[in-house]
């Protein structure tokens, strides 16, 4: 069907409208990441420059007040987003199995879910300076393994669900099917259920990466002094110097934008298989 | 000789008695067909069989051995689901090759028993199709490739063409039948579509709220059916309900007095006098009557009733005829032209008429 051109200019609109909204952002922190100097009123900067690119990548000298090379607290946040990933998949992917497929009373099962999203059911800030007490007695503020385990908390939340949802969608006559052709339960749950349930338990791994890189409240509270991610620098630079602020920003999008690319090539409808005719 | 046996098998899931002492054999290379309503046990009865249900009471004995201890994958059992489950992220090879590359049979003969059982279903050539890449049709019959190529000692389908449409479900009754005659597998078929069991099976179960009914070959159970239940469930009929009230030619034909005072004769079934019974019309059985006069004068069991409801269905019509306090169900060929309201004549051969039990 031929489209006329008037709805298709609509189209056009609608859509640039929609990528200006979407990349409009990125594009303002871009352009105050080299901006030397900026004033008002001028549209633009007046002075252009990657040095505060340079020093927050720790290839210059820091020279001006809240630039510091960036790429330690990077580097630990990064880390700490595999851990905690690694450890909340090898968590959540039994637990959701569980929660699924074994004969559990509605009941249990819901009020198991609801203590997994407890911690985010209140909110944040009262919950982690309680956290931060208690950490405190036992050492364990201002330790990477502190932050280590608030991370799994806060991811652990979405992960749980996120996989209960993934294994329940799965008709169990394939894993039947599979057992009555003489697998074992756990046979079937390896070379069935869990390459059909690879979508889900993708997107589940990434969001707990996406969330663990931008933890920032309970980071803050039970990191320091000694422990510091990259969103708690981003949080000392937005106080003095935005422009800063802006490079460590994209840095931070960086891995994001990486993780979303190489889902999509996971997500594809190969493996959403169809059940019957 | 009998190839399973199920002894007394109950299952309840909680307060509700799904399967309540349930005991029949299947015998070697015949179709046995558990038929009945929604919610009867039928399914329960073939899930326990295949051991993804766990019985509270009974054994399941398959030739020799007592298979209800042990898990679905050590029973030896061959599977087809009502949704057929074939596994999306495999190919159809994977599917079927599945099973055999459990047991560790070597490469050469799994690639030759899938190209058989693949030539049996009529799909030579799919080895690289993608389940999604087939037809309902298609995928069933890959779904009973499967159940079959690893060769098991009984096959069990779960309503395997319920989810066809009904042109493809009549074509692959028959070919499942000369599937299964061919090889000479033993089959235990569930379904809720009495016609698909008539055509199929060898011997029908029927069973309603846990309970086995009647058992016999589908000539027996449309025949004789024990009760109303059965006589019901088997083919749509309409039902005259009374009392025995004499016997004819030597206890061969039995008089029946409805409640509201009609007299019709039918066969016998060991029954007496003043007994509670259920009439049988089958759809097929009713005569009309178009010229009165022609009638001969003893012919037994003629009818005078009026035109309630018509359904013009092609090559039938079906009509609904207000006799007394009943409406009599009748299918008969285009040719008769009623219309709502007319008064009619009709009657039955005694031989047609099934005389049942209520209970």
């Amino acid at each position: 069907m031929q489209k006329s051109s008037f709805r298709k200019t609509i189209e056009i609109i609608i859509f640039s409208i929609f990528i200006f909204f979407l990349f409009a952002p990125v594009l303002s922190l871009g352009i105050w990441s080299v901006a030397l100097r900026w004033y008002w009123p001028h549209t633009l900067p007046q002075k252009i420059g990657f040095d505060y690119w340079l020093q927050a990548l720790g290839i210059t000298k820091s020279l001006t007040l809240g630039a510091v090379n960036v790429i330690p607290a990077f580097l630990l946040s990064l880390g700490i987003a595999i851990i905690v990933v690694i450890i909340t998949m090898a968590i959540a992917i039994p637990a959701g199995y569980s929660l699924a497929k074994l004969k559990i009373p509605a009941l249990l099962k819901g009020i198991i879910l609801i203590l997994f999203l407890l911690p985010r059911a209140f909110p944040q800030q009262p919950v982690f300076i309680n956290l931060m007490l208690m950490f405190n007695k036992i050492g364990l503020t201002g330790t990477v393994f502190g932050v280590i385990l608030v991370h799994l908390v806060v991811g652990l939340v979405f992960a749980v669900w996120i996989t209960a949802s993934t294994f329940s969608s799965i008709p169990p006559e394939l894993e039947e099917a599979a057992r009555s052709v003489g697998a074992s339960r756990l046979k079937a749950f390896f070379k069935v259920t869990l390459p059909i349930s690879t979508p889900g338990l993708i997107a589940s791994a990434v969001f707990v990466f996406l969330t663990s890189m931008d933890e920032f409240t309970g980071t803050f509270f039970v990191g320091i002094p000694f422990v510091t991610t990259l969103p708690m620098t981003l949080y000392s630079a937005s106080g003095s110097n935005i422009q800063f602020a802006s490079v460590i920003a994209i840095l931070l999008l960086i891995p994001s934008i990486l993780f979303m690319i190489v889902i999509q090539k996971f997500l594809k409808a190969e493996h959403l298989g169809g059940m019957g005719g | 000789m009998a190839i399973l046996k199920v002894k007394n098998l109950s299952k309840n899931f909680g307060k509700v008695k799904a399967v309540q002492g349930v005991t029949f054999e299947a015998t070697e290379g015949k179709v046995l067909s558990l038929l009945g309503p929604s919610g009867c046990g039928k399914t329960t009865t073939l899930r326990c069989i295949a051991g993804f249900e766990n019985p509270d009471q009974g054994e399941i004995y398959l030739g020799n051995r007592k298979i209800t201890p042990f898990p679905p994958e050590k029973r030896g059992i061959g599977m087809v689901f009502q949704n057929y489950a074939l596994w999306p992220h495999m190919t159809v090879y994977g599917n079927l090759a599945f099973g055999l590359q459990i047991k560790k049979v070597p490469k050469p003969e799994i690639d030759k028993r899938i190209k058989i059982v693949l030539s049996m279903v009529q799909l030579d050539g799919y080895e690289s199709r993608y389940p999604r890449q087939m037809s309902g049709g298609q995928q069933q019959r890959i779904a009973m490739a499967r159940a079959l190529v690893f060769e098991p000692e009984i096959m069990l389908l779960d309503e395997p063409l319920s989810n066809l449409d009904a042109k493809l479900r009549e074509e692959m009754r028959f070919e499942f039948t000369e599937l299964q005659r061919k090889l000479g597998i033993t089959a235990i078929y569930v379904t809720h579509d009495q016609a698909e069991a008539l055509v199929i099976s060898d011997k029908i179960i029927i069973l309603d709220q846990g309970k086995i009914v009647q058992s016999g070959s589908p000539k027996e159970i449309y025949s004789n059916p024990k009760n109303k239940f059965v006589a019901g469930f088997i083919a749509v009929s309409t039902f005259i309900d009374g009392s025995v009230d004499s016997f004819l030619e030597g206890k061969k034909n039995v008089v029946v007095k409805s409640d509201d005072g009609f007299i019709i004769n039918g066969i016998n079934d060991n029954l007496s006098i003043g007994q509670r019974v259920s009439v049988v019309m089958r759809m097929n059985t009713i005569k009309f009557i178009q010229n009165e006069s022609k009638v001969e004068k003893n012919k037994v069991n003629i009818f005078r009733g009026k035109i309630i409801q018509s359904s013009y269905l092609g090559e039938n019509i079906d009509y609904k005829i207000k006799l007394g306090k009943w409406e009599v169900r009748t299918s008969v060929e285009a040719k008769y032209d009623f219309e709502l309201g007319d008064e009619v004549t009709f009657y039955l051969s005694p031989e047609d008429i099934i005389v049942t039990r209520e209970k």
